[in-house]
């Protein structure tokens, strides 16, 4: 189960088998081949192209449900990688017996979120299983997308220096999913933040786009395995600042009773991204100013510098510091 | 958020670090040991080692349940768990902990049914929800944990759930700090007594150590102020040359302990002759057993159990550092065959154990100068 978990044991997978096997330097021109989304040139232009499935249980959640994560997961991925999402394809894989209704929810949640984005879902594939040989129900969604004009990311290109910032609050999405299990005797007023964050990044990249580094939407695995495969790809460390963090106080609240560390927990409608030292106060601004209030809270968390090598430092008020690793293992299985 | 916030307060934590600074005699290296893995974990969690001078040394304890549990122990349990229709119940804590034939997760991988659970009442509601199939709850922990494996027990028994039972590792703390300040290669100056243990005991039964063996112990909290005031109350003690067991943790820990929890696990468990402690060895009367009232669900008497003994991998040196006589990194496999994801010894296993903190929020700054470990 480690494997699909986002951390370390699906960064040894993806780097021990899927990439000396798949990866062709030929077709693939994304120089950081290991982005959100990969980049093939069609014709005389380049085109973002990626893949994702959901397997999340429960279906429904409170803020959302399968069928928008699985519309607003492939496009927040595409969005962080520079891209304006453009088309869906999209898999079902059933469960013989799934009641028609809730297969009819979730494909109306869908072309909700779609057409929320300004996407077009244009195709797709349905197979149905025997009964138990599946949970119900599986979305694969598989989107293209165009590379923004002026954007240029690559961990390699993070320098000591550089800002790191937030969209929002952190760990809304895992906890959330935790709670809706019914598991543990906890309530609370949190809803995921399943969203897409393409108009934030078109934001972003329209004010700062050549001190445009990097981004990432941290899901699975949280904002502290994002960094850490930041900071593995490039070398560097990343200093984050705890208070500067945003999380809710529900969300603050069910990791310490836990044990969980909101660093750790995933998020669907949040992304980091990493900006020029001088461009980091444009970079805020124009969060901030996106229509809607979406970016409101979004935050500057730390920076970039030389030391620890490879390792991302969080820094407490009062002078504490700690090393935090990628996810290892999973807390929280099946959650996107 | 309440009762988190006020005692994170840097400000007050500067004080307080202040005051231990003013209180530590410069000639002088001070080694505490925390006993409680919860300790060990906060410890690393909020860096506290970068606010306390050179010559504080804090060393970690044998209070993590899922450190000190024999290897074998695992492999009796998931050998019932392997026996047809029986379901294997433990708390998160458990999952990662390898076994001579793998951990509880890697059964679960390969289809047995492994089930995490947040307490032994989930593990009684899975019996009472699936009469065809038998559910054993593997019981770990201290005192801590011990009273809700106990009513848990006293509900089965009185409602007649038959198809539910115990695998039953709860031990006592007690004996193992007599363990450690029985060692003859252990130097301690004080204790950091473990606080929710201290909620079910109270603060008596450590007097003793304070008493015979002339060392502090303070009772302490898990918030960074409360480890804080903690070493403030123990340095005051040692500078005025008193030693006495004294309570932080008042908000939380009541000096006679809680009567209706001691009641319930004298009522379920009696003490077993001797068990196994990974690291320390036998200990004589350091843990529990059903009494022969429960024993219908006892999962030892019901399964016929092994009782398998597992040395510990030779180059593995759990034991040192349980004992706190070696670091988690001066143990050989530290960080190159034994980490987090692929833990050789159970204190990698744990986010309580002092290797997995050790590991996770320690290792990769040691080399760190301190001018870079505050906000720009």
């Amino acid at each position: 189960m480690a494997h699909g978990a986002g951390g370390k044991a699906t960064r040894r997978l993806v780097d021990g088998l899927f990439v000396p096997l798949l990866y062709d330097a030929q077709i693939g021109s994304e120089p950081d081949r290991l982005s959100d989304a990969a980049r093939v040139a069609v014709g005389h232009s380049d085109v973002a192209i990626t893949t994702d499935s959901f397997v999340v249980t429960p279906l429904v959640f409170p803020g959302g449900s399968i069928g928008e994560l699985a519309v607003n997961g492939t496009i927040n991925d595409l969005a962080v990688s520079g891209s304006r999402p453009v088309a869906l394809v999209t898999t079902f894989v059933l469960e013989a017996g799934l009641p028609t209704e809730t297969l009819a929810a979730e494909v109306r949640a869908m072309g909700r979120a779609a057409r929320a984005a300004g996407v077009a879902i244009v195709g797709g594939d349905t197979k149905v299983v025997e009964h138990g040989k599946t949970d119900r129900l599986y979305i694969t969604t598989t989107g293209i997308g165009q590379p923004l004009p002026g954007v240029s990311l690559s961990a390699r290109s993070v320098r000591p220096g550089d800002k790191v910032l937030l969209s929002g609050p952190i760990g809304d999405h895992g906890i959330t999913i935790l709670l809706a299990r019914g598991e543990l005797d906890l309530e609370a007023e949190l809803v995921s933040d399943t969203r897409s964050v393409f108009p934030l990044v078109e934001a972003l990249v329209a004010a700062v786009a050549p001190g445009l580094r990097w981004m990432r939407d941290p899901t699975r695995g949280g904002v502290a395995t994002s960094l850490n495969e930041l900071a593995l790809d490039s070398g560097v460390g990343i200093h984050l600042f705890e208070e500067a963090i945003p999380v809710r106080d529900e969300v603050r609240g069910a990791c310490e009773l836990l044990g969980l560390d909101p660093l750790h927990i995933a998020n669907e409608g949040q992304f980091l991204a990493v900006v020029a030292p001088d461009q980091a106060d444009a970079a805020l601004a124009a969060l901030r100013a996106v229509p809607g209030g979406e970016g409101a809270g979004a935050v500057l968390v730390g920076e970039v510098r030389e030391e620890p090598a490879a390792a991302v430092l969080v820094t407490t008020r009062y002078g504490g510091s700690r090393i935090v690793d990628m996810l290892v293992g999973d807390p929280l299985p099946r959650i996107c | 958020m309440k009762y988190v916030d006020e005692f994170r307060d840097p400000e007050v934590i500067g004080r307080t670090a202040e005051e231990i600074r003013r209180l530590a005699d410069p000639g002088r290296h001070y080694r505490l040991m925390e006993v409680c893995g919860g300790h060990t974990h906060a410890i690393y969690r909020f860096g506290l080692k970068d606010v306390l001078p050179p010559n504080i040394e804090l060393i970690h304890g044998p209070g993590c349940p899922v450190c000190v549990l024999p290897m074998g122990r695992i492999d009796d349990g998931l050998a019932v768990a392997r026996q047809p229709l029986v379901t294997f119940a433990a708390f998160g804590d458990m999952m990662r902990v390898p076994g001579a034939h793998g951990s509880p997760l890697e059964h679960k991988a390969k289809g047995l049914d492994v089930r995490i659970v947040y307490s032994p009442t989930d593990a009684l509601k899975l019996a009472r929800a699936n009469r065809d199939r038998h559910v054993m709850f593997f019981a770990i922990g201290f005192e801590t944990t011990a009273p809700s494996t106990a009513l848990t027990l006293m509900r089965a028994k009185a409602d007649g759930v038959k198809n539910f039972s115990v695998f039953c590792n709860h031990v006592t703390i007690i004996p193992a700090i007599r363990a450690i300040l029985d060692s003859p290669d252990m130097r301690l100056d004080g204790f950091i007594g473990p606080g929710h243990v201290s909620t079910v005991i109270g603060c008596r039964p450590y007097e003793w150590i304070a008493r015979d063996e002339g060392k502090p112990i303070v009772v302490s909290g898990f918030e960074p102020l409360d480890l804080l005031q903690s070493i403030v109350m123990l340095l005051r003690q040692m500078r005025e040359g008193r030693a006495v067991v004294e309570n932080q943790y008042k908000r939380v820990v009541p000096w006679e302990g809680n009567r209706a929890a001691l009641a319930a696990m004298a009522e379920v468990f009696d003490l077993r002759p001797y068990f196994e402690w990974r690291g320390l060895g036998f200990i004589s009367q350091s843990a529990l057993r059903l009494r022969d009232e429960y024993a219908p669900w006892d999962a030892e008497r019901v399964f016929s159990v092994a009782g398998v003994r597992v040395t510990d991998p030779k180059a593995a040196q759990c034991g040192e550092v349980l004992k706190g006589v070696l670091k988690p990194a001066q143990c050989k496999l530290f960080g190159k065959e034994c980490t987090p994801e692929h833990p050789v010894g159970a204190l990698m296993v744990s986010s309580e154990g002092s290797c997995a903190a050790y590991y996770n929020y320690e290792h990769r700054k040691a080399a760190l100068p301190l001018k870079i470990l505050t906000p720009a």
